[in-house]
């Protein structure tokens, strides 16, 4: 007890040296390690995609070979998924979700350490069978066997980081649940609660529910290769289907386990920036709700092709499409918060606004695909590579990138450089557009995913494209010194930061101190979010 | 029990976390190791990292239970364990339904569609017939004894050994409640006879679990290798075996807990997420018994 009691008397008594951050109970620490961690896997995963870029660049073979490029868009996929963009919403979850509920740090601090660590040593065993015979997975980052199981020795290892980062994944989100459920001062409601909490509580639901089956499911993809099971082998009574049907039902909530925290974000921007509260609260709890569990229900329309059975290609059509409906229920929400608002529009505001174009045009293709019989044109071709990285860099990466600018000048207690921030997005969203749309186009004329070569009449356009990634690329650097120069130094910012601010995170100091809400703060509806 | 700063409990640094990390990754790569034939330097490496394990778990749950007995945890800590524990056995159970779900698949989809429901049937296995329980594979019906699969001789009917393992796991419920009823009263003795009785009913079952397994794999040609039935079956079984395990000793960890007298009536908090654990582990037998062997 007289550690603790220490802790709270000198509020900045912080741990030193590598133990700070090896052994550390403290979730702004662990929280500025998860972003960390995100931002370099953003450029690990980002020079895969710029290999790729450059091999699309002109047709016929010119860098890699196939096999190192088959390896480069799986890794890739895996890297930004499980690498940059959970542990980044991690990250904000980390930092923010204390502060904004008024705790003192997350529920269970000692597994939040533990829920950390594993991704780097995760990583380094996903990354490691580059070296391995066989090299890295090249399956895809969907894994469908039988192609999945003629990787070399490095199919135990892909199955273990998979292992391994769901039980980080699963760590977190109970992290998070037993946090919001258990340490909310006193006068937090749940319908009090800022929209980022409520988006990360259902975010925690879906993984909680999600990441188990693709354990079980990667687990089969091993003893099918090493112990002679035969789950996924018609030969042997099982089905290769069977398993996108377990990793569909893991992968389309993990859609959502990626989304759901960035729409969290730009929910808490908008409002800021068009210093209105958030229009149809209640309906957005109840549209992230409802998102989420639909989530349960539309995997297959990842596998209209199949050959599933025409009552499953319906349901799965219908269910899908209905999803449309919260979706479209957020966006009203949000375009009617900005309504007759007084809007500024500094950086974290364009990027919540280019969500809002740029994630609505992923979701518009999106609605396409989910009519079956259209997919069976779609599917496979590099409309799907558009509509996906339309809903996710755009979409996803915007939100977590406005959030990062939205709450730098409170983790750092420094305004970050608003003309280099407003660069960024600009550069990013000119790029990210020249780099996605085109691949509509080719898409809609035949051009397959997943192939290192193409036929000439692509040619054009994909040059095209290639200059579009390595612009959006290169524009990513501007947020590297953007975040270096805000740690050095710069304005300072006040407390509330943002002029429209509400919310008890904007009542701490900037920087706030090692320790917050030692002594829970008392939440009314008028310090409650607005 | 609290502190007297706002009631809140953050424990200091620990080094658990990391240690907690660096052995499931050393038991990671000396598992791959092994699986990809590297065996004899492979399973040093997995049994180091299994030794770091049990050093992990010793030294995590020692702090946690000297925080307890120290009365730093206070109502607060102990919903949020009770959080954390229930959540976890949920993600368990969505790990089983993965299992059960590929169960489900191949009863009612896969095996049927090879049986004639579907061209493959037609094209590739004509000869194939779809049963349940699916003694023989669809390529056996074209390689014979070439086959990569092994043909069951027989299955392990529902009515001897499982019912009996049913009975065994219902009763350890209904003695493991005794054990809180016993707690709650105060009494200390019956805590102890009551949990230890569950104990040996645990491992009694994982006993017989094992008999049954050397009967599948020597009389009856069942094994993991006998088709989409021995993977279910061995998949479904063994992970709930595994689970078996893990609980039985984790009451035994709890019955040498009361027995040194950590739980008082109304602070047990560990007691009640192990006896939650067990409940889920029987649950899921259940289903078992039903789906895997009965119907």
């Amino acid at each position: 007890m007289s550690e603790a009691v220490l802790h709270d008397d000198h509020h900045d008594h912080k741990p030193t040296g590598i133990g700070r951050w090896l052994f550390s109970t403290n979730h702004k620490d662990i929280g500025t390690m998860y972003l960390v961690f995100a931002l370099i896997m953003f450029f690990v995963g980002g020079a895969m995609s710029m290999v790729i870029r450059a091999e699309l660049f002109q047709p016929g073979m010119q860098y890699v070979d196939p096999q190192f490029y088959n390896s480069m868009v799986t890794v890739h996929a895996l890297v930004m998924i499980f690498g940059a963009l959970m542990p980044a919403g991690v990250g904000l979850a980390n930092w923010m979700i204390p502060m904004m509920i008024g705790a003192p740090d997350m529920a269970l601090p000692r597994m939040n350490n533990m829920s950390f660590w594993i991704l780097p040593f995760a990583f380094t065993l996903l990354l490691s069978t580059f070296f391995m015979q066989g090299g890295a997975p090249a399956g895809g980052w969907t894994m469908y066997p039988p192609l999945v199981l003629q990787l070399g020795d490095g199919l135990p290892y892909l199955v273990f980081a998979v292992h391994f980062l769901g039980v980080s994944s699963i760590m977190g989100a109970i992290n998070i649940i037993a946090t919001v459920f258990n340490m909310r001062a006193p006068g937090m409601t749940f319908m009090r609660l800022p929209l980022f909490v409520w988006a990360w509580i259902i975010t925690a639901f879906l993984l909680i529910a999600a990441m188990p089956v693709l354990a079980g499911g990667v687990t089969m993809l091993l003893t099918d290769k090493f112990f002679g099971t035969a789950f996924f082998d018609a030969a042997g009574g099982g089905d290769p289907v069977m398993f996108q049907h377990i990793f569909w039902f893991f992968g389309h909530p993990e859609v959502y386990i990626l989304v759901l925290p960035a729409f969290g974000v730009i929910s808490q921007i908008i409002p800021t920036f068009a210093r209105k509260p958030l229009f149809g609260y209640t309906s957005m709890v109840y549209a992230t709700a409802s998102i989420a569990f639909l989530s349960f229900f539309v995997w297959a329309h990842h596998m209209f092709t199949v050959g599933m059975p025409l009552t499953g290609e319906l349901f799965f059509m219908y269910a899908t499409m209905s999803i449309a409906v919260p979706t479209g229920v957020k966006i009203f929400n949000w375009m009617a918060t900005m309504w007759k608002g007084s809007m500024t529009f500094e950086t974290p505001m364009l990027f919540a606004i280019g969500v809002l174009f740029m994630f609505s045009l992923g979701g518009f293709s999106g609605l396409m695909m989910g009519i079956t019989p259209v997919d069976f044109q779609y599917h496979d071709t590099y409309f799907i590579v558009a509509h996906f990285h339309y809903v996710i860099v755009p979409g996803i990466i915007f939100g977590l990138m406005g959030g990062i600018y939205f709450w730098l000048p409170k983790w750092t207690g420094n305004m970050y450089d608003e003309k280099l921030g407003k660069l960024h997005f600009w550069s990013s969203t000119i790029s990210v557009n020249i780099l996605f749309f085109p691949m509509h186009f080719i898409g809609l004329a035949g051009m397959p995913r997943r192939i290192p070569d193409y036929s000439v009449q692509f040619a054009d356009w994909n040059a095209i494209i290639s200059l579009g990634g390595f612009a959006f690329g290169l524009s990513q650097l501007i947020l590297v010194w953007v975040v270096i120069k805000c740690v050095r130094g710069g304005e300072k910012a006040t407390d509330q930061v943002w002029e429209g601010a509400h919310g008890l995170e904007w009542t701490l100091p900037s920087p706030p101190p090692f320790h917050t809400f030692t002594t829970p703060p008392e939440v009314t509806d008028a310090t409650a979010h607005s | 029990m609290s502190d007297s700063h706002g009631a809140y409990f953050i424990p200091e640094p620990s080094r658990w976390p990391i240690v907690g990390t660096l052995a499931l990754f050393t038991m990671f790569v000396g598992g791959g190791m092994v699986l990809n034939g590297y065996i004899s330097n492979g399973q040093y490496v997995l049994g180091l990292g299994f030794l770091a394990l049990i050093y992990l778990f010793y030294g995590w749950f020692k702090d946690v239970i000297d925080e307890s007995l120290a009365g730093r945890y206070n109502e607060q800590v102990d919903i949020s364990f009770r959080w954390g524990m229930s959540w976890f056995i949920f993600s368990e159970v969505m790990f089983f339904a993965a299992f059960f779900g590929a169960l489900f698949y191949t009863r009612v989809l896969s095996v049927p569609w090879l049986g004639g429901d579907s061209v493959t049937n037609t094209f590739l296995w004509p000869d194939f017939q779809a049963v349940w329980p699916l003694l023989t594979t669809p390529d056996m019906s074209i390689a014979g004894l070439e086959s990569k699969y092994m043909a069951i001789r027989e299955v392990i009917p529902a009515w001897g050994v499982p019912a009996a393992n049913t009975a065994i796991l219902l009763s350890s419920g209904a003695t493991v409640t005794f054990a809180h009823w016993a707690l709650k009263n105060g009494n200390r003795t019956g805590l102890c006879w009551w949990l230890a009785a569950t104990v040996a009913l645990g491992f009694f079952f994982v006993y017989l679990q094992a008999i049954e397994y050397g009967h599948a794999y020597h009389e009856l040609d069942l094994t993991l290798n006998s088709g989409v039935y021995g993977s279910t079956f061995f998949m479904l079984t063994g992970f709930h075996g595994f689970h078996v395990t893990m609980g039985a000793t984790m009451l035994l960890v709890i019955l040498f807990r009361s027995m040194k007298g950590h739980f008082s009536a109304h602070n047990h908090f560990a007691f009640e997420g192990v006896a939650w654990y067990w409940h889920f582990v029987d649950v899921v037998w259940l289903g078992l018994f039903v789906f895997v062997y009965w119907i």
